[in-house]
């Protein structure tokens, strides 16, 4: 019983890991049909965010949660002023600018912090007893607050006029435009808010995996195979395709090991993609957000 | 453009392609013949992206897999059978053959180009996560440790038959031969049946597939072919290291790929050839120097590239070229025109 509910822990974090990761990239890519090759970039500078910031004596909480998400939410809304912006309707185009900025990106914290980082963020929160077994409080509290993410941006989306403009913009921009709402500003708060998510998923995940210049390439490709199995629904999307995905991954790392956890991982995605080319919102759940 | 100057100009490359084979070894020193088959082996990697993007209009991410996965089965096959002429061959074939299958499942899933290009990526970098665990005694195909993290080695090629071993030297110009006969043989491509209806569903796919053509056997076809075409260049960069590493796998590969290609222009063939010799002499140095990063750089590069020179280096300057001849052109047949009509003496040229 204890042994089952260890396990069930495990498939839920799996999943709640891959939903976090994804979630930043899903609002960019839902809402702005814009496909940031930088996430991982995004959430390695969440990292640093918290390294820097705890380094100088902040409250590990209050950099985790706070300072990440803003700084790289900022930079967020630098990036698409000097660079997306441009590109809007080129998606090919902003596939190879992005990259090229998650380069530019990995070159200059290379160059500022060094291509390791000696210091680590401990978890800030304890072991946990689950009958005869021990179990990691800190996976925990990731799944809680992915739920409270997921909570926050769907209320966000439904009940506040930002929402209703940036769900209006997603349907039918050119609508959205004559009707007098700013879509090139809607865009702007858009990629922030993407990016800062993208900065707070990072900034939690510190802790687990390190934080060194070249961490991005870890997140992105579980990132994609993420939002794209899922489809363009936002949140419905993620969280259907990080479910089966997740589940799938946890199970097979149970049985074979992690190494080809993974593998099951992309092979599921790419039979899954065949299956519903269009993600799994493309065909299920519509008219979800 | 004329037939007369087209084959002018295949013959150009020709001539220098050949002069460099041979003259290179004469000239320059051990160290840089050896750097020089690395490089062309990245060169083949950006003739086989090349060749499917910029013919196909299939944007891979990830043509890096292919490229890993010839070194990979190269340095397994010659390990296992102590010849490297069939491990080639082998790797070549295991190249080819992973393209046709992820092919499949991207072009009968008729997925976009945006999504082909980030599922290719992801591919690659899975791949890389994979290969770096394989550290263990019990990942081992046949005789061969594929040795996580630090790689497996690569036997160097060998005469066929006879076995013996090729020297540095003797190795640039296979490498060499490799890459003037794989463009060579790309060119040929483009110009049969197939290349051309491969370019004709690059321009407009619904179009081609309402002229009756089954647009995703044309491009599954062009993948392999790339797929294959970057098998052997994973061969040649086995050779050129003599180990093969989870880092050909790699984003920063991944991502070079794309410059090369970017840098040299799209649609043609010697453009993504110029960019990787370009880009891998940039790098290099880069490398020697500690101010500033190469990653930092070349990511620059590509942003530059994409906002202010999309087409790349070779079709622009083709274009300037061309305009500035249509110019001249239009210039003296106007003269012509006029001094036809004066009945005059005729203009100089």
């Amino acid at each position: 019983m204890d042994y089952a509910a260890v396990i069930v822990l495990q498939v839920a974090y799996g999943v709640a890991n891959l939903a976090l990761i994804g979630l930043g990239l899903a609002i960019i890519f839902g809402m702005m049909r814009v496909i940031n090759l930088a996430h991982g970039e995004f959430l390695m500078l969440g990292g640093y965010t918290v390294v820097v910031a705890t380094n100088n004596g902040v409250n590990l909480w209050l950099a985790m949660l706070v300072l990440a998400p803003v700084v790289v939410g900022l930079i967020g809304v630098i990036v698409e002023r000097v660079l997306i912006r441009f590109l809007y309707g080129r998606m090919i185009d902003t596939l190879l600018a992005t990259w090229g900025l998650s380069l530019f990106l990995i070159g200059l914290v290379t160059t500022i912090f060094g291509p390791t980082t000696t210091t680590t963020v401990s978890p800030p929160v304890g072991a946990l007893h689950i009958g005869a077994f021990f179990s990691s409080g800190y996976e925990l509290f990731l799944i809680v607050i992915t739920l409270v993410l997921f909570a926050l941006v769907y209320a966000v989306m439904k009940f506040t006029k930002l929402g209703l403009l940036a769900r209006g913009t997603m349907q039918r921009a050119d609508m959205a435009a004559a009707l007098g709402v700013s879509t090139s500003t809607i865009y702007m708060i858009t990629f922030g808010l993407g990016s800062a998510v993208a900065g707070l998923a990072g900034a939690l995940l510190a802790p687990i995996t390190g934080v060194v210049p070249t961490i991005g390439a870890a997140y992105i490709a579980k990132a994609f195979i993420t939002v794209i199995s899922g489809g363009a629904a936002i949140l419905a999307g993620t969280a259907s395709a990080a479910a089966l995905l997740g589940f799938i991954n946890q199970v097979v790392t149970f049985i074979t090991g992690p190494t080809v956890g993974e593998v099951a991982l992309l092979v599921a995605a790419i039979i899954l993609l065949r299956l519903l080319p269009t993600g799994i919102t493309g065909r299920f759940f519509r008219r979800s957000l | 453009m004329s037939r007369w100057r087209d084959r002018n100009q295949l013959i150009a490359v020709a001539v220098i392609g050949l002069v460099v084979m041979f003259g290179a070894p004469q000239v320059l020193q051990l160290f840089t013949i050896i750097n020089l088959t690395t490089a062309i082996a990245l060169a083949v990697l950006a003739l086989s992206l090349g060749l499917i993007w910029g013919f196909g209009g299939i944007l891979c991410f990830g043509q890096t897999t292919f490229f890993g996965l010839g070194a990979y089965a190269y340095a397994v096959a010659a390990q296992n059978w102590g010849d490297t002429t069939s491990a080639v061959i082998v790797a070549v074939l295991v190249a080819a053959a992973v393209a046709a299958i992820l092919g499949y499942f991207m072009f009968w899933g008729r997925i976009s180009d945006v999504y082909l290009g980030v599922i290719t990526l992801t591919v690659t970098l899975i791949l890389f996560n994979l290969m770096r665990r394989t550290s263990g005694p019990e990942y081992k195909i046949g005789t061969a440790l594929l040795g996580g993290f630090n790689g497996t080695s690569a036997p160097p090629l060998t005469v066929p038959w006879s076995g013996a071993m090729l020297f540095p030297t003797q190795l640039f110009y296979v490498a060499m031969g490799a890459l003037i006969l794989a463009y060579f043989g790309c060119i040929w491509l483009t110009r049969t049946h197939f290349g051309r209806v491969c370019v004709s569903i690059r321009e407009n796919e619904t179009r081609a597939e309402l002229l009756g053509y089954d647009t995703r056997v044309y491009k599954l076809g062009l993948f392999a072919i790339g797929g294959g075409i970057a098998g052997l260049a994973g061969v040649l960069i086995a050779n050129g290291i003599g180990r093969v590493t989870p880092d050909l796998f790699n984003l920063s590969y991944a991502a070079q790929v794309i410059i090369w290609v970017i840098v040299g222009g799209r649609g043609t063939l010697i453009g993504p050839i110029l960019g990787a010799f370009g880009i891998f002499w940039l790098t290099s140095y880069l490398g020697t120097q500690q101010v500033v990063n190469a990653n930092m750089i070349l990511g620059l590069v590509l942003i530059g590239f994409v906002l202010l020179l999309p087409k790349g280096v070779v079709p622009t300057v083709v274009d300037l070229v061309g305009r500035r001849r249509t110019r001249r052109a239009g210039r003296s047949a106007r003269r012509r025109a006029r001094s036809g009509s004066r009945r005059s003496v005729q203009p100089a040229e």
